[in-house]
């Protein structure tokens, strides 16, 4: 919460939210576009949401990835706060180094696979390895083929991005964060730039995940059915707010709010 | 009558040859200037800092929209009276330099602009550090759109080093128009030089072809037999690929 001259000052909180969001606000110009944002993610949970275009879901994302620097508010991940430090039990604002830092317990997949064109599958996924974690090249290597085969993909390490399918493209790239192992994985919208039958493959490849792997997960995404199968947590976003928060079962099938309710019948009817 | 011409041409023509290093020199030191200029200036203009932007943008539009001969008597005849005392070689290669390279810095800018931002926030996801960033990533995508303008750039500076002939540069084009003085002829010793220019266009444009393949490899953007496979692999009947 902020203080009365403004500085935000940390607040405590159960030491087991793996990510922290307080009052978190995000402006554009004069576009309010996250509005007072609380959100905790606790290690291993994972949670969905959904809302229509233009909500704010994927700022949220962008937000926790550190991509963006909140107007107001803090965000603290694995401990460390993104944009700032404490000192004397307050927080001062601090710049992309400390951002560096936290940013290394998260990982992110874009919808529109951000893979580097000019390298092979196996290159994006060992490059990071080698020049983040300083892994030597044989056993960047290693991880990842073990990665890149874990999605289907044993037989394509030499191939560039181009030559690849989207859906092939977007499992690369779920390697590649992987890869690195964050203890957050942050999924923003992965199927909406593919073919509707190259959606399956991507999905299966998280929902896998979801259910074999320890990690926390951010979804934003538009396939309810998805969304209600692996999500531990549903958060319904609109205009900068949650409108509405539970168990999959609750929201997504015996939503309480009329925009939820309005929102999942304009997708279902799709 | 025209038999002598030709004879004393020909006793010339040695001199003529002579402007060739000269030319060559000028050249290949203000597209240097032109690259490093390009840089500066196209960085500098796409700067988020405005205290970076303004000032660059103001240096480019000056530098492009004024004349270069201008320019070139400023820096030759008006300098000097400030204190700043150039070698007629310097003063010319600053000039054409500085002026292409405010040309170039659009180019750099645009190349730059042209790699999706989705690189730069996937290498930030990734954590990599920002020089990984820009000579792993960004550079690799931007450098190869650059290599064709470049091309264009350092064949203009080969014909604007014609200028410098203006400045006392005893040039190709200088000696030219010497050798068509003393000679009273303009066709044939100036129908050697168009030649000579040619010659060294067309040089140069093969080494930029050269370049191009060069940094495209260097970019990993082709492999070494790629379209070739792809030929064999295709259905597509093989006169297609015919040029």
């Amino acid at each position: 919460m902020p203080s009365e001259n403004g500085t935000p000052q940390p607040v405590n909180m159960p030491g087991d939210a793996l990510m922290a969001m307080r009052d978190v606000t995000m402006r554009f110009g004069s576009r309010t576009v996250i509005d007072s944002l609380d959100l905790n993610v606790t290690a291993g949970e994972k949670l969905a949401i959904i809302g229509p275009s233009g909500s704010g879901k994927t700022t949220i994302l962008r937000l926790a990835m550190g991509l963006e620097r909140p107007t107001g508010g803090w965000i603290r991940i694995d401990g460390r706060y993104l944009w700032h430090v404490q000192r004397n039990e307050a927080l001062v604002p601090a710049g992309d180094r400390q951002a560096r830092r936290a940013r290394r317990a998260v990982g992110m997949v874009f919808q529109q696979f951000n893979l580097f064109p000019h390298m092979t599958a196996l290159q994006n996924v060992t490059e990071p390895l080698v020049h983040v974690l300083r892994m030597r090249r044989n056993e960047a290597h290693e991880r990842a083929n073990d990665l890149l085969s874990r999605v289907g993909l044993a037989t394509h390490l030499e191939h560039r991005p181009a030559q690849l399918s989207g859906g092939q493209q977007q499992r690369v790239a779920i390697a590649r964060s992987l890869a690195l192992r964050p203890k957050l994985m942050l999924f923003d919208e992965v199927t909406s730039a593919l073919d509707p039958e190259l959606v399956g493959e991507v999905l299966n490849v998280i929902r896998d995940l979801a259910h074999t792997t320890s990690m926390a997960m951010m979804i934003v995404t538009h396939e309810i059915t998805f969304a209600a199968d692996i999500a531990d947590r549903v958060i319904m976003f609109d205009q900068g707010r949650i409108v509405e928060e539970g168990e999959p079962k609750v929201v997504l099938r015996e939503p309480q709010s009329q925009r939820t309710k309005q929102f999942l019948k304009a997708i279902l009817e799709r | 009558m025209t038999d002598q011409v030709s004879r004393t041409l020909q006793d010339y023509l040695p001199l003529l040859f002579q402007g060739v290093p000269v030319t060559l020199e000028a050249t290949l030191a203000s597209i240097t200037l032109v690259v490093i200029a390009g840089f500066v200036f196209g960085l500098g203009r796409s700067s988020k800092s405005p205290f970076l932007r303004w000032p660059v943008g103001l240096v480019v539009e000056v530098l492009r929209g004024s004349s270069a001969i201008a320019q070139l008597f400023w820096a030759f005849y008006v300098l000097p009276f400030f204190g700043v005392e150039l070698s007629p070689f310097v003063a010319g290669v600053m000039v054409l330099g500085l002026n292409g390279g405010a040309y170039f810095s659009e180019v750099v800018r645009a190349a730059f602009a042209a790699v999706p931002k989705g690189q730069t926030e996937a290498a930030i996801a990734l954590n990599l550090s920002s020089w990984f960033r820009l000579r792993r990533v960004i550079l690799p995508q931007a450098l190869p759109l650059m290599i064709p303008p470049f091309g264009n750039a350092l064949i203009d500076m080969l014909k604007f080093t014609a200028l410098l002939s203006l400045v006392t540069i005893q040039e190709l084009a200088y000696r030219a128009d010497a050798i068509r003085s003393v000679l009273a002829e303009a066709g044939p010793v100036y129908g050697i030089t168009l030649l000579i220019y040619f010659a060294m266009a067309l040089a140069l444009s093969v080494m930029v072809q050269a370049l191009e393949r060069l940094v495209d490899r260097w970019a990993g953007r082709t492999h070494a037999g790629d379209s070739a496979k792809r030929r064999a692999a295709s259905s597509v009947p093989r006169w297609a690929f015919r040029p």
